[in-house]
């Protein structure tokens, strides 16, 4: 499926999109990490967890949990939110 | 005489200041992650060329950056500080940043330690590229408890700071906590052991317990490794190995300024001589400096006296302070002294204290300014 990578993690993904399969959340991110080391733990935590601020959508539906199914999805898009001063 | 590179941490970047050998002239270069929170940036003194930065952007993930060639190049860690997965989903804790980089021994080329908030003690083995948990304080129930929770942390997150490496011994180190007390090890950094005796708590906790124990930095003399400095929540300590008990110098310092700060800087060859940078802790703990007139004070007497060097520092309405990470030294004689200001203004004395020189302003807010000399 497509990703579209936000601004802020353009340092691995210069154009702002990408290529990633798999059947959950867990195994998209698990293969973006795979051409892009390092990008998943921008997003996720060493426990799992989504970071604060930062959202999935599938095809424009949240996506809140990695174990989440995304088989029929076609577009993942990564959300950060530019919140803080 | 060999050049100086002065590396500042700031709320929004990185900045390198290269500076001559006479001190006199400055040149920037900067800004690196514009717009990323740098906690720490730090050259390793065993190489003079391997730089490592502390950062945070926004809300994406911690990690650490890496430079061989003075930041004309970065590339990030494969694998930045991070706890181990906990066993059970929800249970675990996340770094929320690297706040203190330590590089290791000078006989243990490439290890580095770094301390995290909250508070987690990870050590890197190849120069920090890659970093691991190595302490059993990081999931130990007993310290866990000491260390709280964000709640009871400063307002930034709690911390783990302060790691200082014995250049007699790479296996004895020490650490400190924002909460959780003062720590040392002799084996490396797998167990640590309290050491807070002397230490003042806040009225009414109980100074047994290191949960209520907030040490701001602590900083070893390289001429005399037995001697610790600290400057605390509650007062300005020395402390002289192999005694356990800390003693309250700050009780020296005038009682209009009193002796509440972050930073402390120690002289590179004279333990007698140490810098602290008071702020008003009154009331509501305002963290300015007192009556809005900064000053370094200077004991050069283990803090039996203190000494207030203002000379070209603001002499009114200036409301700002410097940070734990945000005062130090360089090695040269007479000693530099330089400090970052919570208004982004990097300020130098080439004299030890007694004059004052702005290097720079209109920065972001400056956490941390380290000293060092490239190879």
């Amino acid at each position: 499926m497509k990703v579209l990578i936000p601004g802020a993690l353009r340092s691995y993904v210069e154009n702002g999109h990408a290529e990633a399969g798999g059947a959950t959340l867990a195994a998209v991110l698990a293969d973006l990490e795979r051409s892009y080391p390092g990008i998943r733990f921008r997003v996720i935590d060493e426990q799992d967890r989504i970071r604060p601020h930062v959202r999935f959508f599938a095809d424009g539906v949240q996506v809140r949990d990695l174990r989440q199914p995304l088989a029929t999805a076609s577009e993942l898009v990564i959300v950060q939110a530019l919140s803080g001063g | 005489m060999k050049s100086l590179l002065l590396t500042l941490a700031t709320r929004k970047g990185a900045w390198l200041y290269h500076g001559d050998p006479t001190r006199r002239t400055w040149r920037v270069d900067g800004p690196h992650f514009l717009g990323h929170i740098v906690n720490h940036v730090v050259l390793d003194p065993r190489d003079g060329r391997t730089l490592l930065a502390a950062a945070k952007t926004g809300h994406l993930g911690p990690t650490v950056f890496r430079s061989t060639d003075y930041g004309a190049s970065w590339r990030e860690a494969e694998r930045p500080p991070a706890f181990a997965k906990a066993a059970q989903d929800g249970g675990g804790r996340a770094v929320d940043h690297s706040f203190w980089l330590t590089p290791g021994h000078a006989d243990t080329a490439d290890v580095w330690y770094a301390g995290t908030s909250p508070q987690g003690l990870f050590r890197s083995e190849d120069g920090g590229v890659t970093w691991a948990p190595c302490s059993d304080i990081n999931e130990d129930p007993q310290y866990r408890k000491w260390m709280g929770t964000v709640q009871d942390g400063t307002p930034d997150g709690p911390k783990l700071h302060s790691i200082i490496v014995d250049p007699r011994d790479p296996k004895h180190l020490y650490l400190a906590m924002s909460g959780g007390g003062v720590h040392e090890s002799t084996d490396g950094g797998r167990r640590f052991k309290p050491l807070i005796d002397g230490m003042e708590v806040v009225e009414g906790f109980d100074r047994a317990d290191a949960t209520f124990h907030d040490p701001h930095c602590v900083r070893l003399c390289p001429s005399r490794p037995d001697r610790l400095y600290q400057q605390n929540h509650c007062g300005i300590y020395r402390l002289d190995r192999p005694a356990q008990r800390w003693q309250r110098i700050g009780i020296n310092m005038p009682a209009e300024i009193g002796n509440i700060g972050f930073p402390l800087a120690v002289h590179p060859r004279d333990a007698d001589t140490a810098w602290v940078f008071p702020m008003d802790g009154t009331t509501v703990w305002p963290r300015t400096s007192p009556g809005g007139r900064p000053a370094v004070y200077a004991t050069h007497y283990a803090g039996a006296t203190w000494r207030r060097l203002d000379v070209g520092l603001p002499a009114s309405q200036a409301w700002w302070t410097v940070k734990r990470q945000a005062m130090t030294t360089d090695r040269l004689d007479p000693v530099g002294l330089y400090f970052g200001t919570t208004s982004g203004e990097l300020w130098m004395s080439g004299d030890e204290g007694r004059h004052w020189t702005c290097i720079a302003r209109h920065l972001p807010e400056i956490y941390a300014v380290e000293a060092a000399e490239p190879a």
